[in-house]
């Protein structure tokens, strides 16, 4: 299919002008430009008749090769299932919003804001660069959702539809933090203002006339902070006490609560101004740090299920023998359904077909196919690669072998209930100490004088509150939590980072995490291939879609290109192509010289050229550079174990390179090495599992922390509490001591509100408590812990940061 | 010195406004997405120009010289 041209030499790089991949494969050239495939050519054909190179002026090589679609979309056609799929329908417009996973440049957000000019039904599009996402207003006279998705998946922006966009309305998101934000700014602003000429104890005519209208008028915007904006903190203090927990937000109610009554009486009986500056000041601090806290990566979900990996619908052939597409929650044991190339089994079934390759590399992580015969049992989350198969349901999609791991209990709980963060531990002997110091100051002055008995109580409960301490944890965690996602260490919130910090074992999933996905290391052995045998090998495997195919046809290097005269694949048994007067064959160890191979060892394509034997290819697994110092380092804070659902070939491998201490267990399945890591955690331990596919899903969820480890942080990866991009894993052991520093930090800051607190506690307990010096202090403490913490960890994660 | 509560009264209602400016915009998700505007602001140059540049779309087949 490829056309091979006339190649460009005196071009200085042979990228693709397009895409951007080394044009090794097949140089294309088109108006001066290089592309690697007719693909990439299409797409910038289409580009320049609409007027859209642009697109290639913004950034440099943009695009990505669109792929071949043929019937993919056929599902879109059924109104029942594209009504679920879109925001808005009225009359003859639609609107939806569809998650392109290529989107990463401004020449994304530039062509996919363009679309108007490549399709007149589209009205307007607008890209949410942040989420990924676009949303499309067209018209549905002669266009669908379709012709839609079929336009952008020709211009390389295929866009991503799963099960889990099925039936899923628009998530409401919940803002209503930086409307709090917003009250308690607003007010804490004017209160400021308010209160600034009474600082100054001037007692001017004018100042003194005016002096009930500024007061109330503080008190009415100090309202709306208490009561709605410090809402959440009275909230969680109840619930706390009704728990019998003694959490740092009860210090925080009281100190709030305190200071808006005491201010009330003050103004109300004319004692004074109030402090109606440090609890707006107070309540919009503390907001902040909650801000701070949340980093949210809007483009990564950490709540995946098979659902996102799931299609909404596949084929099913009607007794009649027809084509039909049908929604995935409908199939029914005994249906038959087609599988296409790079279709996913929904559900588990039996073979119908002669053959199939099924690449489970979802599921385990591992990339080689799996050849069934007809008549073998398939399983759900396999993808099939080759001709189209027939296979027969057996099970419905949530009854499904690896689908009803989700129904396991680990997937219904939002939270692990035995983690009790820093600031819990602390906050309790924070309170005893706090209300014990009120109450000996309120004893102490009602036999010494009575008068000030209660001024002295309130003035340590208002100066005793917790905001510095409350927002060296946010200050702290927020800060490491930016610093790991712009490192490739993306962190669901901060208490993974504090459970981070208090781990005993590591678990470690074999296949995709430990080793590479994609590359293997190719070696050959047997007789010396002639460069003529090189070349028709190439080409064989230039044909071949067997993903061994591709990386043997990438790893010969000869460079002509040319047909071969007969070319006959053998699905899941290998090749035979002829050149010349010679007959190649390649393929498996039966295929080519008819003996059986022991297939622990590792996997090889063999070579005969006439019916004689040439030699094998064989592929090595390559185990992520860096592993071995990391697990020498790892080893010795933690346990390390490793889990394999694969068999025991690689155990002696691993035993050369990795620690001696470190355990293993091969041959396991998804819900056995869930349930080993909670037999671990049954003896107390703090476990961290560390895996990619989909079967390690239960692990990922029931450990106290899951990492998932990604070559690419936009494909999906399963449940987890934080998604590593692979090309970091070496630096794990150094997030984690980062992440123990950091906690450091936080005791730290938490030593520097103390001595704060003991300077206004002086004071407090003297009965001099200004409403100015609440003033001054309260902030001075609050911006001094967050500047402290956060140079602190900008400091400790030198080591991690990728210049 | 009256006129100090209505001075006061118009501060009060102006700073009201812009809250509820910011509450309006917040709630019409004007927030959401901090990063795509930045980038979109960019591109009105270009589209302009290529406006102006011809209007027929389908049959011109010019292209910018690229480097």
């Amino acid at each position: 299919m490829r056309v091979l041209s006339n190649q460009f030499e005196f071009m200085l790089t042979d990228t693709c002008f397009h895409c951007g991949e080394d044009c090794t494969t097949a140089k294309i050239s088109h108006d001066d430009k290089l592309f690697c495939c007719n693909g990439c050519k299409t797409v910038f054909e289409i580009f320049s008749e609409n007027d859209l190179t642009c697109y290639y002026d913004l950034e440099q090589n943009p695009g990505t090769t669109p792929i071949e679609i043929n019937g993919k979309y056929d599902y879109l056609d059924k109104p029942e299932i594209v009504e679920k799929l879109i925001d808005f329908q009225e009359d003859s417009t639609e609107v939806v919003s569809l998650y392109i996973p290529h989107i990463h440049c401004s020449s994304c957000i530039w062509i996919l804001e363009n679309l108007h000019k490549l399709n007149k039904q589209v009205l307007s599009s607008q890209v949410d660069f942040p989420k990924k996402k676009v949303s499309i207003t067209y018209k549905t006279e002669y266009f669908s959702l379709k012709h839609l998705v079929e336009l952008m998946s020709r211009i390389g922006y295929e866009p991503y539809i799963s099960l889990e966009n099925f039936g899923q309305s628009a998530q409401r998101i919940d803002r209503s933090l930086v409307y709090k934000i917003g009250i308690a700014g607003f007010a804490f602003g004017n209160v400021m203002f308010l209160s600034f000429p009474e600082y100054f104890e001037v007692s001017e005519y004018w100042l003194e006339q005016y002096k009930p209208v500024f007061r109330w008028l503080m008190f009415f915007f100090s309202l709306p902070v208490v009561f709605y904006a410090g809402r959440d903190y009275f909230k969680s203090a109840v619930k706390g006490l009704r728990s019998g927990i003694l959490n740092i937000d009860i210090p925080i109610a009281l100190g709030i609560s305190v200071l808006f009554l005491r201010s009330t009486v003050d103004i109300v009986f004319n004692l004074g101004s109030g402090f109606f500056d440090s609890l707006t000041g107070l309540v919009f601090f503390l907001l902040l740090g909650k801000i701070v806290q949340q980093k949210t990566y809007k483009f990564m979900s950490f709540e995946r299920d098979y659902k996102s990996y799931f299609p909404i619908a596949v084929t099913k052939i009607t007794s009649e023998g027809k084509e039909e597409n049908t929604q995935v929650y409908d199939i029914k044991r005994g249906d038959r359904l087609l599988i296409r190339n790079q279709e996913l089994l929904p559900v588990d079934g039996v073979l119908m077909s002669a053959s199939a390759d099924i690449d489970y590399s979802f599921v385990t992580g591992e990339a080689k196919l799996v050849t069934k015969v007809s008549g073998d049992k398939v399983y759900a989350g396999g993808k099939q690669r080759g001709n189209a198969i027939e296979i027969v349901a057996e099970k419905s999609v949530e009854q499904s072998y690896l689908t009803q791991l989700w129904s396991n209990d680990v997937f219904r709980k939002d939270y692990n209930p035995k983690f009790q963060s820093l600031i819990d531990k602390i906050s309790k002997r924070f309170t005893v100490a706090v209300l014990s110091i009120a109450f000996s100051g309120l004893i102490f002055w009602l036999f010494y004088d009575a008068s000030l008995a209660l001024n002295v109580f309130t003035a340590v409960l208002i100066i005793a509150c917790p905001c510095a301490i409350a927002l060296a944890t946010p200050f702290a965690m927020g800060n490491l939590l930016r610093i790991f996602g712009k490192n490739g260490f993306y962190l669901k919130n901060t208490n993974v980072l504090e459970q981070m910090a208090d781990l005993d074992v590591f678990v470690f999933d074999k296949t995709g995490t430990l080793t590479m996905n994609k590359k293997s290391d190719i070696s050959y052995s047997g007789l010396t291939l002639s460069e003529e045998d090189k070349m028709v090998l190439k080409n064989s495997f230039r044909n071949s879609n067997h993903p061994l195919s591709r990386e043997l046809y990438s790893f010969l290097s000869s460079q002509n290109i040319q047909d071969s005269e007969s070319f006959e694949e053998h699905l899941g048994e290998g090749i035979i192509s002829s050149y010349g007067d010679h007959t190649y064959r390649m393929g498996s160890a039966k295929f080519v010289a008819n003996y059986v191979e022991d297939s622990t060892v590792s996997t090889g394509v063999h070579v005969s050229k006439d019916e004689s034997y040439l030699g094998k290819f064989e592929f090595d697994t390559i185990y992520r550079t860096g592993m071995e110092p990391l697990f020498q380092s790892l080893d010795n804070h933690y346990k390390l174990i490793i889990l394999s659902g694969d068999n025991e070939g690689e155990r002696p491998v691993l035993t050369k390179m990795l620690p001696k201490t470190t355990q293993m267990f091969f041959n396991q399945k998804p819900d056995s090495k869930m349930r080993l890591i909670e037999k671990i955690q049954s003896e107390n331990q703090h476990v961290a599992m560390v895996g990619d596919g989909l079967n390690d899903a239960g692990a990922l969820k029931q450990a106290d922390i899951g990492i998932a480890i990604s070559e690419n942080v936009n494909v999906f990866s399963p449940a987890c509490d934080a998604i590593m991009d692979a090309s970091e894993f070496y630096k794990l052991d150094k997030y984690v001591e980062i992440t123990k520093k950091g906690i450091q930090i936080i005791k730290f800051g938490f030593m520097f509100s103390f001595l704060y607190n003991v300077v206004g506690l002086y004071f407090a307990l003297t009965g001099q408590l200004q409403p100015v010096i609440a003033a001054i202090l309260m902030p001075l403490s609050s911006i001094s812990i967050v500047i402290f913490t956060t140079l602190a960890t900008q400091y400790i994660s030198k080591p991690i940061v990728n210049k | 010195m009256n006129v100090i509560y209505g001075l006061l009264a118009i501060s009060i209602l102006v700073a009201l406004v812009f809250l509820g400016l910011f509450i309006f915009s917040v709630k019409k998700g004007q927030f959401d997405d901090d990063y795509t505007p930045s980038v979109r602001m960019l591109f009105d140059d270009e589209l302009v120009k290529e406006k102006g540049d011809d209007q027929p779309k389908e049959n011109s087949n010019h292209q910018p010289k690229q480097s």
